[in-house]
């Protein structure tokens, strides 16, 4: 299972990664992984906000529902559509074609409070 | 404390004889009914497409049997079932349901007939105790009645291929294996020779069979199905896809479609119901065919984008008819199905209904059963 140190990590499984005043975000290799085979997302319309640790989406394997929290407020800047075309990308490739949404970042005192790699793989051990 | 009590909770699960093995088939494990069971190995939707198109092994080893025995035996298990025992010869096995007196579902099993003289009741893990208290409490007619649980683990072949595999392990040819009849079947297992009861019979809607054996068997007997079966594309199949093959066909589980507040009427289970004779339930029984019933269970496929699930409300015309009772996402159809318990008027295939998800009402439509055919 993989963990790019790049990017930021929460403990509800998003990864973020962080350029400029502009956060992507999806879930991680562990919360595909825990789901088993995607078939449904639903995401927030570019324009929206979003608020930090609420639930901002839906994603949903055959046999469960899982909501999505948004790990920063902002404003949603981008929302990948392709994945709710084909979920099974959430998947294959967590951290690369199944980004979910693009947030501008509203409040950057936030990025404190995430994950490093290193953080995020010690809490997914501990909850084991 | 929360986590304390889920390891406490992990501790007294019990293990099926195949429990080592499913670990080193890679398989996640989950809490089912008491028991610790594998939810999938490679992933749901594959494991569902291999028992589709090639064949697929089950550990049902959960499954509780109860034995009835003696000269009164023919003439108990008559009055507890809803089908009737009586129209199958010795080495036929019937669907049934167990009725309580006011109509609701006790469980719904198989019933192997050895003979007049004994009986095997193959009834849901969850259920196992509850049947058997309740079995003990009707009249025995001087029948025996035992809980042979602890005596059997079982396997379940299915798919296409189930019937190749099984010729190459067990002494049978499995081609004179009619639809609901069993034989007893013998495996060579190092050397000594294992029995094995063989019923096809099974939960997926595919061809296939159920191995019932004694519990030190299950590991040699699934190794060797396993190997036979590497040919033919075989793959360990986990809880996740028997529920989705299962609903495909519509199949009830209980629980869900079947409970103590629901009768095989209203669940539309009628051609199980033998009316004309006295069995626990037969007034009520009898009644709802006559006069109808309040609430009925159909078949729903998703028009709108969206999956059903368990409880979630079902309306006609923005008014509350009912509920799903189970749900998901197809993977033979790729799209949402699941079976709700509705108000009859709405029940006509074609119906457009919704269903609430997430406080949005999504378009839905009532369609015959089973929604995957061959």
């Amino acid at each position: 299972m993989e963990f790019p140190k790049d990017l930021k990590y929460t403990k509800e499984h998003e990864w973020v990664k962080v350029e400029g005043n502009v956060a992507t975000v999806g879930i991680t290799d562990y919360a595909q992984d825990s789901l088993g085979d995607v078939v449904y997302v639903e995401l927030p319309t570019e324009g929206g906000s979003v608020t930090k640790s609420e639930p901002f989406g839906v994603v949903e394997s055959v046999k469960a529902v899982s909501d999505l929290y948004a790990p920063l407020s902002g404003n949603v800047a981008e929302v990948n559509d392709a994945i709710v075309d084909s979920p099974e990308a959430i998947n294959d490739d967590p951290y690369g074609d199944a980004w979910m949404i693009k947030i501008e970042i509203g409040s950057p005192d936030e990025l404190a409070d995430l994950l490093s790699a290193d953080e995020y793989q010690k809490f997914i051990e501990e909850e084991k | 404390m929360a986590r304390f009590l889920t390891r406490l909770t992990v501790l007294t699960l019990k293990k099926t004889p195949l429990f080592e093995i499913h670990k080193s088939h890679g398989a996640r494990m989950v809490p089912f009914a008491g028991w610790e069971m594998p939810v999938q190995y490679s992933g749901v939707i594959d494991e569902h497409r291999a028992v589709r198109t090639k064949c697929g092994l089950f550990d049902v080893s959960h499954m509780g049997e109860i034995e009835v025995s003696g000269p009164g035996a023919l003439d108990y298990v008559t009055s507890i079932m809803t089908n009737d025992i009586r129209r199958v010869v010795d080495g036929q096995c019937q669907y049934t349901l167990l009725c309580y007196e006011d109509g609701g579902v006790v469980d719904d099993c198989i019933v192997y007939r050895f003979s007049k003289e004994r009986f095997l009741f193959c009834v849901n893990a969850s259920n196992a105790d509850k049947v058997f208290e309740w079995m003990l409490a009707q009249d025995s007619k001087g029948a025996q009645i035992e809980n042979h649980s602890a005596q059997y683990a079982q396997i379940a072949l299915q798919g296409p291929a189930a019937v190749d595999v099984l010729g190459e392990v067990f002494d049978i040819n499995p081609d004179k294996i009619k639809h609901f009849h069993f034989y007893i079947g013998e495996i060579d297992i190092d050397g000594d020779t294992a029995e094995a009861l063989v019923s096809r019979t099974g939960y997926t809607g595919e061809d296939g069979f159920e191995i019932y054996l004694a519990p030190q068997d299950a590991a040699p007997v699934w190794t060797s199905l396993m190997e036979m079966g590497k040919d033919y594309g075989i793959q360990p199949i986990g809880l996740g896809a028997r529920d989705t093959l299962r609903l495909e066909m519509g199949y009830p589980l209980y629980g869900h479609e079947l409970s103590e507040k629901i009768t095989p009427i209203e669940a539309g289970l009628k051609k199980y119901v033998r009316p004309g004779r006295k069995f626990s339930g037969h007034s009520v029984l009898e009644r709802q065919i006559r006069d109808g019933v309040e609430k009925t269970l159909v078949g729903i496929k998703m028009i709108g984008s969206g999956i059903p699930r368990a409880e979630y409300e079902v309306r006609f015309k923005g008014e509350k008819t009912g509920w799903i009772t189970s749900g998901t996402s197809s993977p033979s159809l790729s799209y949402g199905i699941g079976m709700a318990m509705v108000e009859p008027h709405v029940g006509v295939p074609g119906t457009e209904l919704e269903v609430i998800i997430r406080d949005r009402a999504v378009k839905a439509e009532v369609t015959t059963l089973p929604f995957y055919k061959k």
